[in-house]
């Protein structure tokens, strides 16, 4: 025994003696954990988080979230003199006359889009590969509720400079609020503390924006990575995996080293975008009054599609006992949203129910095996990513010289008509991937040799696939439609003859598929080859 | 009769007569000289306007008309003075290279002093707005940054974004960036209105707040990338556009080659 090895030991043996800690370590540093770069989609929100947490901590440093009025002496030429909040004054010196403050906030601002597009593409992958069945919907649920949130604070963050655009952005979201009939105008003075814009707000959202929502952030990332553990990473179908054991490598030192190496990446690529590219240049916008507004107001990406659906809204109001009730605000502002937002989160209940599957499943589905569900995701993000389209209608219209009312008629056609298309689409392409599979399990590859028989016919010569391969094309369960039946046994009709129908229906439409090869099937054609 | 002698015995009689001669002396000098002036600079400018006619009955009559009156498609000119002239043909905007929904800005058909003609000529059909001359335009000495800033974020950021960058309007109209534009033609497009664009009078906009104006515009435009690629200074759509390739690109390829690496 070395020295350096009786010090570790002695070190080691005190903590255990006073936590006993060495057998949960021991059990859990061993942990394994599957291989495959989808699964560290996820790491990439958990770590901008921290970023997000670390950056975010500078700033509350220097920014002062006050509307106190304040004239303008900082270094920016074109601002000196004006009139100005102290929370805009104070963003403006991070900018310029913090050592390292520009670079902090892009760094922030950047992060926070990352997060964004990380907890999308983590989702994407969740979904299609149907990783949140049983025992994972709650998980699902988390997830779901830290992406709205995720928006909500980064909207906040978006408005807490009282620049120009963020401005504009709270004007929008107050106008969002005030179209809840009825309540909404009480719910606006509420938040505001009066008219807009007031000067309770920004007070008010820097709060939930540093304290509330980052605490609320904490503990659901807490319980989302605490399911996975308890729970256990899913893992993608393949020779020797199981729906009872998980192959892959122990977290001590294999995923220690490469989720510590992300971490610094991740951290790398945020403050190489932060250094080379500008981002919210708030200096640029200008103070915020209400009297001012940019061409060219957006949101940042992950509001695009709220703001895109709320631009293509056809101009619909109606009016009943005195109250205007706005329609065209209420239905891409919230309604629409809303039914999103309750779909997404409701899903796996309503698969299950569908399928009739009430069992745990630890191995991921490739999206070809699951067609409808591909499909219907397919149609979410055609949905999403039309408005999102419409959320940059002008950009879009000078930089392509459109026009905006073209754009407005294309989405508000396509956001109609793309959606089942796309569904339609991606339901044949899955299908069609599912006969190439079966093909290659039962023809092989072809190999482009084409042979000569001796009585003059041409063939191409197939090469039969791996053992693996073939198990990983046909491993998975097709399951038969439910048949749930409509009379019952004296053929009187049933109580619940009518959501059996719809139930058969959905079910059947969930089990469509082209029948995987069996191993009878491939036995009797491997003489032909 | 006894007050005017004794006026003329005061004793500021003297001064004051002479200051009054001399006076009328100087005036009537300036008047004779100023006619003399005149004179030849309105020959000069009947020749000037002259030329600007032919021009204009070649390159824009079709269009606008014989005598500038007008037609289906083009307005009439009389009255728009010579500052649109000079805003529409010397940014390459008139002639129209074709009907769309706007003219667009290109290399300008017109040399300087064809330019100066046809205003001229288009001046002379009615009294408007004249072109600003180099000393109403020195908005380095003139005008305030800070102060056009908030002018044009209150006046023009709403269409021509709030970098100056441009921006769209209904049917295809927009409008266009304004850098690199001439202090001259930023003066002229705000008296004038041209296209979709309103008017801003002295009144609305005094001379010395549309010089802070084309002061700031001037800022904007020479202010270096603060904070790195501006990626257009459009707001966050290129933003968006940026983390949704380079950045998650990046990061998703790092990815792969970590999962890689363990085999």
């Amino acid at each position: 025994m070395t020295a350096r090895e009786r010090i570790a030991g002695n070190v080691a043996g005190y903590v255990d003696d006073r936590t006993g800690a060495a057998k949960w370590m021991k059990k859990n540093l061993t942990k394994v954990f599957p291989d495959h770069w989808s699964f560290l989609l996820g790491e990439i929100c958990l770590y901008s988080f921290v970023i997000l947490l670390l950056s975010g901590t500078f700033l509350t440093f220097w920014f002062d979230p006050s509307m106190r009025e304040v004239i303008y002496e900082g270094s920016y030429e074109p601002l000196q003199g004006l009139e100005m909040s102290a929370a805009y004054a104070s963003t403006l010196d991070i900018s310029f006359e913090v050592r390292g403050g520009l670079l902090m906030r892009q760094i922030h601002h950047w992060a926070a889009l990352i997060f964004m597009v990380g907890i999308v593409v983590h989702l994407m992958r969740v979904y299609f590969t149907g990783a949140f069945r049983k025992p994972r919907e709650f998980n699902w649920i988390i997830g779901v509720g830290l992406l709205t949130l995720g928006i909500v604070e980064g909207f906040l963050g978006y408005s807490l400079p009282d620049d120009l655009l963020s401005g504009t952005g709270i004007r929008i979201a107050e106008a969002i609020i005030q179209a809840l009939p009825v309540v909404g105008s009480y719910l606006a003075f509420f938040a505001f503390g009066g008219a807009f814009p007031g000067v309770a707000f920004i007070p008010r959202i820097y709060t939930v924006h540093v304290l509330l929502l980052p605490g609320i952030f904490l503990a659901l990332i807490t319980v989302h990575l605490m399911l996975v553990w308890y729970q256990k990473h899913t893992q993608f179908p393949g020779p020797g995996r199981t729906e009872k054991n998980v192959v892959g490598y122990p977290l001590m030192p294999v995923y220690m080293a490469k989720a510590g190496g992300f971490f610094f990446i991740v951290f790398g690529v945020t403050a190489f975008l932060g250094a080379v590219a500008s981002i919210n240049p708030i200096w640029l916008y200008g103070p915020y009054t209400p009297g001012q507004v940019s061409a060219g107001s957006q949101p940042d990406w992950y509001m695009g599609w709220l703001d895109g659906l709320v631009r293509m809204a056809p101009p619909l109001e109606t009016v009943t006992f005195g109250y205007t009730i706005s329609w065209n605000i209420l239905i891409p502002g919230l309604i629409l949203p809303g039914i999103m937002f309750t779909g997404l989160a409701l899903y796996p209940f309503i698969e299950s129910w569908a399928t009739g599957d009430k069992r745990e499943h630890h191995l991921l589905d490739r999206p070809r095996n699951a067609p409808t569900r591909t499909a219907i995701g397919a149609m979410a993000l055609t949905f999403t990513l039309v408005s999102l389209i419409n959320g940059g209608n002008d950009i879009i219209a000078t930089t392509f010289d459109l026009t905006i009312n073209q754009m407005m008629w294309f989405s508000r056609i396509a956001i109609i008509v793309l959606p089942p298309l796309a569904y339609v689409i991606t339901k044949r392409l899955c299908l069609s991937l599912q006969r190439a599979d079966r093909d290659l399990v039962l023809h092989g590859r072809e190999t482009g040799r084409l042979v000569r028989m001796p009585n003059g016919e041409f063939t191409e010569i197939h090469e039969p696939i791996s053992p693996e391969k073939a198990w990983l094309l046909t491993s998975h369960e097709q399951l038969a439609p439910l048949e749930l039946p409509e009379y019952d046994g004296a053929g009187v009709r049933r109580p619940a003859a009518i959501k059996n129908k719809i139930r058969n229906r959905i079910s059947r439409s969930m089990a469509t598929a082209v029948p995987k090869a069996t191993e009878t099937e491939r036995k009797e054609l491997e003489g032909h080859h | 009769m006894k007050q005017l002698s004794r006026l003329r015995r005061h004793r500021a009689a003297g001064p004051i007569l002479l200051i009054f001669a001399l006076f009328t002396i100087g005036t009537t000098f300036q008047v004779a000289s100023a006619v003399d002036q005149e004179e030849t600079s309105i020959a000069a400018r009947s020749a000037a306007i002259d030329e600007g006619r032919e021009i204009f009955l070649k390159g824009c009559s079709s269009c606008h008309g014989l005598n500038a009156e007008g037609g289906e498609i083009a307005p009439s000119l009389i009255g728009v003075g010579a500052a649109s002239v000079d805003f529409q043909v010397a940014t390459g905007r008139m002639p129209m290279a074709d009907m769309s929904q706007q003219a667009m800005r290109k290399a300008p058909v017109y040399s300087a002093e064809e330019v100066n003609a046809l205003a001229m000529y288009v001046a002379s059909l009615a009294p408007g707005p004249k072109v600003p001359t180099e000393e109403m335009l020195n908005y380095e000495r003139d005008g305030s940054v800070a102060e056009g800033g908030e002018l044009f974020r209150t006046n023009c950021a709403m269409c021509h974004n709030f970098a100056a960058q441009g921006g769209a309007l209904t049917q295809g109209k927009y409008a266009p960036t304004l850098m690199g534009v001439e202090p001259r033609h930023i003066y002229e497009a705000m008296i004038t209105g041209p296209q979709a664009m309103p008017v801003f009078s002295d009144k609305t906009i005094t001379p010395e707040e549309k010089l802070s104006i084309i002061k700031w515009i001037k800022s904007v435009e020479a202010e270096p990338q603060l904070g790195g690629a501006a990626l257009g200074r459009v707001g966050p759509v290129t933003e968006g556009l940026l983390v949704w390739t380079l950045g998650i690109g990046l990061l998703i390829g790092v990815a792969v080659w970590l999962a890689m690496k363990a085999k």
